[in-house]
């Protein structure tokens, strides 16, 4: 009973511990820390490139935090904290691409291919129901109603 | 069969053949080498002292020698830099080309222990404790390097460890061009 016991505490410490991997700083206003989260998740981890840096454990990625939460708490606006961010690491360590001339393809290219491929639905049913008229002829449309 | 619908049997496969190529490009790109916003841009501005175990610090000025020089990110806790760092004795013993280095986010001794067991090829190395200065760089993988020519403006930026090859296909060739123009004018 009491190796149980002690194998709960245990159990429950190591969850404890996988919260809390790393000890870390938060900011003593809660808004602001709110607000800190907010850029740090749109913020990419250059590690481990999928992640944001808001949700990863690279060494690199907890640096980055606690300049996040100074400049955040030095009264820093988001897009001041970013363009720091972007100085340094180019629009990569932005997981949201910025809307300029070298990502117009990237951001308005599945928007062109949507309407492309509206236009060509349009004008092929357009012709679809122009020639099927003619094409679907007496005979053929006499067996369907048979079929039905 | 019309010229029309002849397009339209021809025109998949064009689209295919298209994105094809740009797939089978994509294919051999490195998505862990990023482009560096430094590349042409002056060097960040810091003033670092030496680590235990070296005399000359490394600062901004340094970079402004009028001579094509290298800045070389290294830690005692990155691996590969440990192998890197016999390449960057011999560049220093047979070139005149300036090392400096920047030692990230080491203790004391153990940047002393590394200078001392590896060598010290730097003409000034600092010591970034807190991580700032190569942050300000923007390095984000150990080793990295930067080719900085004489007035201070980030010319090459190299991801992880320096190599026999990059040493002859990319830092000489590059050393040899700069200074050989500096010369002339």
């Amino acid at each position: 009973m009491t190796l149980l016991r002690i194998l709960t505490v245990l159990l429950a410490a190591g969850c404890l511990m996988g919260i809390t991997t790393r000890s870390e700083e938060f900011l003593p206003d809660p808004d602001q820390e709110a607000k800190a989260r907010t850029i740090m998740e749109d913020l990419r981890c250059l590690v481990c490139q999928g992640q944001s840096i808001a949700n990863s454990d690279a060494d690199l990625a907890h640096d980055l935090r606690v300049i996040v939460r100074e400049q955040v708490a030095a009264g820093k606006s988001p897009d001041e904290v970013k363009q720091y961010m972007q100085a340094r690491y180019g629009d990569w360590v932005l997981l949201k691409p910025p809307v300029k001339t070298s990502t117009y393809l990237l951001w308005l290219g599945p928007l062109v291919i949507f309407i492309a491929g509206g236009v060509v639905l349009f004008l092929s049913a357009r012709r679809l129901k122009r020639e099927g008229g003619d094409s679907l002829n007496t005979p053929e449309a006499g067996s369907g109603d048979d079929i039905l | 069969m019309s010229m029309r619908s002849k397009i339209y049997l021809i025109l998949p496969v064009l689209i295919f053949g298209v994105l094809a190529v740009f797939l089978y490009k994509g294919l051999w790109l490195n998505p862990e080498e990023l482009p560096s916003p430094l590349i042409g841009q002056q060097a960040p501005q810091f003033d670092l002292p030496p680590p235990r175990g070296a005399d000359a610090g490394f600062k901004t000025a340094d970079l402004h020698q009028g001579k094509i020089s290298l800045v070389n990110a290294f830690a005692s806790w990155c691996v590969p830099c440990h192998a890197e760092h016999p390449l960057l004795m011999e560049l220093q013993r047979e070139t005149d080309i300036p090392i400096y280095g920047i030692n990230v986010k080491d203790k004391p001794e153990d940047a002393e222990a590394f200078l001392t067991r590896n060598g010290n090829p730097y003409n000034g190395v600092g010591a970034d404790l807190d991580g700032r200065v190569s942050i300000d760089w923007g390095v984000y993988k150990y080793p990295e390097s930067y080719i900085v020519d004489g007035d201070g403006k980030v010319l090459y930026r190299i991801i992880g460890q320096i190599t026999r090859k990059t040493i002859q296909d990319i830092i000489l060739p590059m050393a040899e061009k700069y200074n050989g123009q500096a010369a002339q004018s």
